[in-house]
């Protein structure tokens, strides 16, 4: 039989330790990643401000950073985690793994939303004098909210599952419980705890998402 | 008002080249209303956004109320277009913004306070009948109320010409002609001058009073359109009056196509012409039909007879418009 009185503290500090993980990396990433996708679609040969070069660049760089999975970006990056944070363990020095791998990740969610803007808004916005800021304010922004908000909720949900392996390397959080304690340990019914709690967090974040995006979409 | 001079524009490179224009000229006098009409390809769309510079032409110079456009820095460029109003096909408003959001926008572009800024957008959505759907997101209205709402927004800036890109095209025909009306309304009250392509002959019938007809890139006919209906030979005339038959006409006999404008339809041309010369006349088809607010005739006839030449040189005397083919 299970002693809940230690394991609810724990599990409580664990699901915690997660959310902040995520959060503050999520936080990051839509900072980061949003101009990024913006200049993704705006630098290319029918973007407002056309810079082939700069598209290649970043083009190459997105897919890069995409193509290696995750528990290899961890260990790679690990020198400059190091310098940013001066430590490579804990959930504040997971936050910069888990950023790097959801920017490149996001910025192709945004791009793909923008591009989905009828570009006769762009033109009818040009035909009024906007400026290209101006344009990705008041234009293709607000017009691809909606998708952008479902990118958001994405994003969040895959940096959970990122959490997790960064908790095996010892960030902590849920996925740290679920391994250490859950499958190492057999105690099964932990194990069944952070699946459930997991579930959980993935599930209301997508209704959260969800609710967002038909709130914005006035279509 | 609008003056095109050699403008050309390509698009592509090499040998996959399309050449969109060529060297068109185009004279848009103030306060008229010019549509420009062409089969699509022929460069209608092109010509329309090389006004506002949405397209650079190649060669040739824009000029739009004594300002050429064509020279225009970036920042010169973007307060220039604030004084031309565009409307769409698809219409093009923001599916995020109210009705009222969106007649502000080109207000918010220029930096317009926002107490004035609304009460502006009081105004418009007033003059073109839709007060009560302020509040409505585009995806609630129908096509003639969303291109109204296009039209608010376009003259939001008061500006001295409005660019229409076959802005009833995806209107049924009912809605067509409301918008049409509201057009001519606002060309007279504003002394708007409006610039529209089209493919629909209906459109120039029912408000133009100049038109250009484009072809494969090129202005194959120009000028106001009593000046060119009255001319049977003209491209414009043919449109509104087909030909009737495309065979040719038998032994002895010509054809010809008489136009009739205003008052000269009221004499009984035709009685009087069979009973002064040796001829015969049958009558091979007729419309009548208002362009442009004038009334015009034609009537294509089969002439046999004896004194057919003489009976075509009375006919002219009469100041009729006849060909003969």
């Amino acid at each position: 039989m299970m002693d809940w009185s230690s394991w609810l503290p724990r599990l409580w500090e664990a699901t915690y330790l997660t959310l902040y993980m995520v959060s503050v990396s999520a936080l990051f990433t839509v900072v980061l990643g949003l101009p990024l996708g913006i200049l993704l679609v705006n630098s290319d040969s029918r973007g407002l401000a056309p810079r082939p070069w700069l598209n290649k660049v970043l083009g190459l760089v997105v897919n890069v950073a995409r193509s290696l999975p995750f528990i290899i970006l961890l260990v790679v990056i690990i020198p400059f985690t190091r310098a940013l944070v001066g430590t490579i363990i804990g959930p504040t020095a997971a936050i910069v793994p888990l950023t790097i791998a959801a920017v490149p990740f996001f910025a192709r969610v945004v791009e793909t939303a923008i591009r989905e803007v009828d570009r006769g808004l762009v033109e009818a916005a040009r035909s009024m004098g906007a400026t290209n800021g101006e344009i990705v304010r008041k234009v293709l922004i607000p017009e691809a909210l909606p998708s952008i908000l479902l990118g958001v909720a994405l994003t969040v949900i895959s940096l959970i599952s990122y959490s997790a392996m960064a908790g095996a390397i010892g960030a902590g959080g849920l996925g740290d419980v679920a391994i250490r304690f859950g499958y190492q340990r057999r105690e099964d019914t932990v194990l069944l705890v952070t699946v459930i709690l997991l579930i959980v967090v993935v599930q209301g974040i997508q209704l959260l998402g969800n609710w967002l995006a038909a709130r914005v979409n006035r279509r | 008002m609008i003056t095109l001079k050699g403008v050309s524009k390509s698009f592509g490179n090499g040998g996959n080249a399309v050449h969109a224009l060529h060297e068109v000229d185009l004279e848009v006098g103030r306060g008229e209303i010019f549509g420009v009409v062409g089969a699509s390809g022929a460069g209608k769309s092109t010509l329309i956004r090389c006004v506002n510079l949405l397209e650079k032409p190649d060669k040739g110079s824009v000029e739009v109320d004594g300002q050429v456009m064509t020279t225009l820095g970036d920042a010169e460029l973007r307060k220039a277009r604030q004084r031309i109003g565009m409307i769409f096909q698809l219409f093009n408003l923001l599916s995020s913004r109210t009705a009222a959001q969106n007649v502000a926008f080109p207000l918010e572009i220029q930096k317009m306070e926002k107490p004035l800024r609304e009460k502006r957008v009081e105004e418009l959505l007033e003059m073109v009948g839709l007060t009560d759907k302020a509040g409505s997101y585009p995806a609630q209205l129908s096509g003639g109320q969303k291109q109204r709402v296009g039209i608010a927004r376009a003259l939001a800036t008061n500006p001295s010409v409005l660019l229409c890109d076959e802005a009833t095209s995806a209107l049924d025909p009912a809605n067509t002609r409301a918008i049409l009306t509201l057009l001519k309304d606002l060309n007279q009250r504003l002394g708007l001058t409006i610039l529209l392509i089209t493919h629909e002959m209906e459109v120039v019938r029912q408000i133009c009073d100049h038109v250009a007809i484009l072809e494969e890139g090129r202005v194959v006919e120009q000028g106001a359109i009593s000046d060119l209906i009255a001319n049977p030979t003209s491209r414009l005339s043919q449109a509104f009056f087909p030909p009737i038959l495309d065979s040719q006409p038998a032994e002895g006999s010509v054809w010809a196509a008489i136009t009739f404008l205003g008052g000269s339809a009221d004499e009984p041309v035709l009685t009087n012409l069979v009973r002064k010369f040796d001829v015969e006349v049958n009558i091979l088809g007729g419309s009548i039909q208002t362009i442009g607010g004038q009334r015009v005739g034609q009537l294509q006839v089969e002439l046999k007879g004896e004194q057919t030449q003489e009976a075509v040189e009375h006919l002219r005397e009469l100041n009729l418009r006849v060909e003969v083919r």
